[in-house]
């Protein structure tokens, strides 16, 4: 797994999603998916920076990797204050603009942009796992081609 | 993140290009409070080039929307793309706000 340790704190936000950005890329993510990893990654991080760390200065870890089922895994680790963060509920997103919150909504997001999320607490650590499954690379799927130039068409 | 505004009669165009994440969200918070404290109540926001957006920007926008309800102001959306639109979207921001395809389609439903 490549991993990057930074300080916790907004100066470094852009250095942890530009990391995990190449790397992305450079597994051949699309573009949409790779801005969507981003900003899973930037909400999460974000939170951290936030809420982690409320009386001394503490490090962040974000570690990725590619599995051999062909998903991207991205864990996040902190030994800041014990959070879960699937245990935060959704935000009412049908409210209208006098009722609807400003909390939630990045949490909420990080769900939205990855396929899975994970969290334990090791220790002194709170370990977020985030997944990602591999893109989908035509409509009909990757044997429906040959199978038609094989068969041909069925009446 | 660049952004450039313009006065369009009464409306106030706000053309932001690049990325708004949670740190250039804070200059884009400044530039609607200004503009607000100026006395703007109708915008524009212009997402034409904008390509990344995450919760701080929506939180901007919601909270500018806020304040201008109780002065029947309004922010309408345009050419809202990729995964910016996507993320309006499943934030249910696109059923509080109105989205239009472009900016002079905005305007014309003034």
């Amino acid at each position: 797994m490549l991993r990057l340790k930074l300080p916790s704190g907004m100066g470094n936000l852009r250095s942890f999603v530009r990391f995990i950005s190449d790397f992305a890329q450079s597994h051949n993510l699309s573009g949409k998916k790779v801005r969507e990893v981003e900003l899973a990654v930037e909400e999460a991080m974000v939170n951290i920076f936030r809420y982690a760390y409320p009386e001394k200065a503490g490090d962040v870890m974000l570690g990725c990797e590619m599995n051999d089922d062909g998903q991207l895994v991205i864990q996040i680790e902190d030994t800041g204050v014990p959070f879960d963060i699937t245990s935060i509920p959704e935000p009412r997103l049908c409210a209208d603009i006098r009722n609807r919150n400003v909390g939630g909504l990045g949490i909420f997001l990080i769900r939205k942009m990855v396929n899975e999320v994970h969290y334990r607490r090791e220790g002194d650590r709170n370990i977020l796992t985030l997944i990602v499954y591999p893109e989908r690379r035509t409509c009909g799927g990757p044997d429906r081609s040959s199978f038609l130039s094989q068969h041909g068409r069925r009446v | 993140m660049e952004v450039a505004l313009r006065k369009e009669d009464n409306t106030v165009v706000v053309s932001v290009k690049g990325r708004m994440d949670s740190v250039s969200a804070a200059d884009f918070e400044k530039i609607l409070e200004d503009r607000l404290a100026a006395g703007e109540t109708r915008f524009i926001l212009d997402f034409n080039d904008l390509e990344y957006i995450s919760s701080a920007g929506l939180q901007c926008i919601l909270a500018a929307a806020k304040q201008l309800e109780p002065k029947q102001g309004q922010i309408a959306l345009a050419a809202l793309k990729g995964m910016v639109r996507e993320v309006f979207e499943i934030s249910g921001f696109s059923s509080i706000f109105p989205i239009y395809e472009s900016v002079d389609a905005a305007l014309a439903e003034r």
